[in-house]
């Protein structure tokens, strides 16, 4: 269950739009922010707010990939995949990445900290190769600071 | 601003991740230390966070002006700004070995900066800083002093053409929505940017905001439109929280919101989020997002300028297109077409990546020769090695070699040698990368992106990369090649929207110019430029092994054994060509032939 307080920015957010599914994504997004991914629960009380059906929302939210129907971790890690940064190693960089944290191209760890997704493109390929936890963009990167990178996150995630 | 001392830090994202926040507070430390020790600094010292310049490579740059002289300062970390304060900002004395060298002056004096003017200059976050450079004065004189169909006959003029990809003449696309009858019209600016390797859309939006949103008044001004979105991507926070910024501020100060300029003009301007979808920045799926509907593309016509958002007349501009708007505006049809082709009008933005010495962000005239971009703007090939040829247009372009250095860069340009402008991401490719690999990569972001909705798109795309990932593979067999091009075709010619008909591009391109390359992978089984693993044998030179074991442990299959601090050697009988023994080994000691 989502707090009053979200349920009723949410209704004023759906409300103030053109039209009630135009705040479908936005909706989407808020839900996944409460609970770390877009839950079952959390499609139901979209589908609600929304005045559509859970099948609706559902077809929304697997066309999108920022919208996770699964379980992520804390942090989401996306590597760029995109042509600069492939020229400069971001594949490389990615298979590495899986390999230290034990986990394949797209799966959790088992503490759910880190969840390693490909994206395509992070919008900084002066500084290739790149990747982004949650909103903070990294350049540049070797192994090494990528991991250090995932370090830094790890423990700002337990603050 | 002769006095004083103004210093400008570059925090656009590559300035940003760089470390030009920890950059920014250092200065804000040391000032505020030397402040106390030395009023007149405090009074006098202008800290000042400004947009992308476009050479990210050297980021973080910064410039320090003491009495009006400019100095440049690259790679600037955080322990370096005390130096920089000590001896620049109060001893008056630049120290020369941190800065720019040559190379940053060609990089910036070959280029004619319009749209990136006021990048690097002024504070985004500023409404003042845009003001200060005759900000806003263009929307002012166009609501109170224009009819609408003068200002689309002025951008009809200027030969302005989206920026976005098709290179659409914009004033006619105006003229278009204008001459709908409607009681509703909407106006969308596509800052979806999804082209991989571009990112001029995000350094405009980051860098000055204001002129995006000032150009996009404009044009709900001249097509008359009470209601605009900036359809922007997730990827890009600070992108989006620069342009919330500016659009309140401008909302604060009656530059949006109801009777704008004491005129009856009113327009509101909302900003959509992306969820991660390529497709939506095509016009149509991006229309469908907004709706709150899955994003996929619809046949057109009708056009959106007819029939768009919730079935309203709708324009759809990019960033860089609604950019150019305030200067036409300003400055006259007749100064804008002054430079550019004869068909391709004003400058455009280009994201100069891959492997060339300076990569960043560059505008240039329109018909530059390409040779121009690459060799003097861009400093040739990084580490001194050759130049293959230079990818253009993202997933919808193509390759380009050699042969066509001196093809002039515009619209028709591009498109006569098999590639096209797209947004205006140019990826240089030296003699270290494989053709077929390149159109594999492509492919494989189009097959993933493709919406589904088309056959042709959807199986196609699938089929040609089955086929491309084979011949990378050394399984690629006679009559390939024919087949990449059959259905490359057939793919181009039946899908419903852009993505689909511009997806073969890469191939087709690649094959018409590299075509030996084909042949080296499917003949012969191997590969030129030492690319695909497959094609290739691992083996570890003795004289440069160190024996650390990184390779024996990243190896998946056991192939590799040897004694610690032994040379060690791969069983080429178990290997299975991952590479990652290549990519794990610190001292180049593995090597694949
Ligand atoms: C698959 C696909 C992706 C596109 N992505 C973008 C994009 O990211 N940004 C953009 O401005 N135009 C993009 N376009 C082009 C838009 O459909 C549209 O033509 C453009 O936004 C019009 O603006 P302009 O006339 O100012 O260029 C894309 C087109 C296709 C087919």
């Amino acid at each position: 269950m989502i707090p009053d307080q979200l349920k009723t920015a949410l209704a004023e957010h759906i409300a103030a739009s053109i039209t009630p599914r135009e705040a479908a994504v936005t909706v989407m997004k808020e839900l996944q922010a409460h609970y770390g991914w877009l839950t079952d629960e959390a499609v139901a009380e979209a589908a609600q707010l929304l005045g559509i059906s859970p099948l609706q929302v559902e077809e929304l939210a697997t066309f999108y990939e920022m919208i996770y129907r699964r379980p992520v971790g804390k942090r989401v890690v996306h590597v760029c995949d995109s042509i600069s940064c492939w020229a400069m190693g971001g594949e490389s960089l990615l298979g590495q990445l899986a390999a230290r944290l034990g986990i394949p191209v797209g799966g959790t760890d088992p503490e759910g900290m880190f969840t390693l997704l490909p994206c395509c493109c992070l919008g900084n390929c002066g500084d290739a190769p790149t990747m982004m936890v949650g909103d903070n963009l990294y350049g540049r990167l070797t192994l090494e600071t990528a991991l250090g990178v995932l370090e830094q996150e790890r423990e700002s995630a337990k603050m | 601003m002769n006095d004083g001392i103004v210093v400008n830090v570059c925090m656009g994202t590559g300035g940003i991740a760089a470390g030009g926040d920890m950059v920014m507070q250092e200065f804000i430390k040391e000032f505020e230390t030397a402040g106390v020790k030395n009023a007149t600094v405090k009074e006098k010292c202008r800290l000042h966070k400004v947009g992308c310049r476009g050479f990210c490579a050297r980021d973080v740059l910064v410039d320090i002006t003491v009495d009006g002289q400019v100095s440049t300062y690259q790679y600037i970390q955080p322990e370096m700004v005390k130096r920089l304060v000590q001896e620049h900002v109060l001893g008056a004395k630049p120290i020369t070995e941190w800065l720019v060298g040559d190379d940053y002056h060609v990089f910036h004096d070959n280029q004619t900066k319009r749209v990136l003017a006021d990048l690097g200059k002024i504070d985004p976050e500023s409404i003042e800083e845009y003001l200060g450079v005759d900000g806003y004065k263009a929307a002012e004189k166009t609501l109170t002093t224009m009819k609408p169909e003068e200002v689309i006959q002025v951008v009809k003029d200027s030969g302005l053409r989206g920026r976005g990809g098709g290179g659409f003449p914009t004033g006619v696309k105006w003229s278009f929505c204008a001459a709908n009858k409607a009681d509703q019209r909407y106006i969308i600016c596509n800052a979806d940017e999804g082209d991989p390797g571009a990112f001029m859309d995000r350094s405009v939006v980051e860098g000055n905001p204001h002129a995006v949103i000032e150009g996009m008044i404009i044009g709900a001004y001249a097509i008359g439109a009470s209601v605009g979105y900036v359809y922007i991507r997730a990827e890009y926070p600070l992108a989006v929280d620069r342009l919330r910024l500016a659009l309140k501020h401008a909302e604060e100060r009656g530059f949006l919101g109801k009777k704008l300029f004491g005129t009856d003009f009113s327009l509101k301007i909302k900003v959509k989020l992306g969820a991660g979808a390529f497709v939506c920045g095509e016009e149509t799926a991006l229309i469908a997002s907004i709706e709150g509907e899955r994003g996929m593309p619809r046949a057109k016509p009708p056009f959106p300028a007819n029939k768009g958002l919730w079935g309203k007349p709708t324009i759809i501009n990019n960033v860089e297109t609604f950019a150019n708007i305030p200067q036409i505006m300003n400055k006259g049809a007749a100064w804008y077409a002054s430079i550019g082709s004869e068909k391709s009008k004003g400058t455009k933005v280009i994201a100069l990546t891959g492997k060339i010495k300076n990569t960043g962000l560059i505008e240039i005239p329109m018909g530059m020769p390409l040779k121009d971009i690459i060799f003097k703007v861009g400093g040739g090939i990084e580490g001194n090695k050759l130049f293959k040829a230079v990818q253009t247009g993202g997933p919808s372009g193509g390759c380009i070699p050699q042969q066509f250095i001196d093809l002039p860069v515009d619209y028709e340009g591009l498109a006569s040698v098999g590639s096209m402008m797209g947004s205006g991401g140019m990826v240089v490719l030296d003699e270290t990368d494989c053709m077929v690999n390149i159109s594999k990569f492509f492919l494989q972001f189009t097959q993933s992106e493709s919406c589904g909705k088309c056959v042709p798109c959807r199986i196609g795309t699938k089929r040609l990369l089955e086929i491309l990932t084979r011949i990378t593979e050394g399984e690629g067999k006679e009559g390939d090649i024919e087949l990449l091009q059959q259905l490359a075709e057939d793919v181009r010619d039946s899908s419903l929207c852009g993505l689909g008909m511009s997806a073969p591009n890469p191939v087709i391109s690649t094959i018409k110019y590299f075509r030996h390359e084909y042949e080296a992978h499917i003949k012969h089984k191997k590969c030129p430029a030492k690319v695909c693993n497959k094609l290739l044998t691992f083996f570890i030179r003795e004289d440069m092994c160190v024996g650390c074991g990184m390779c024996a442990k990243a190896c998946s299959v056991n192939a590799i054994s040897g004694e610690k601090k032994q040379p060690h050697k791969i069983n080429n009988s178990m290997c299975i060509q991952c590479g990652s023994c290549f990519d794990a080994c610190k001292f180049s000691a593995v090597l694949k032939e």
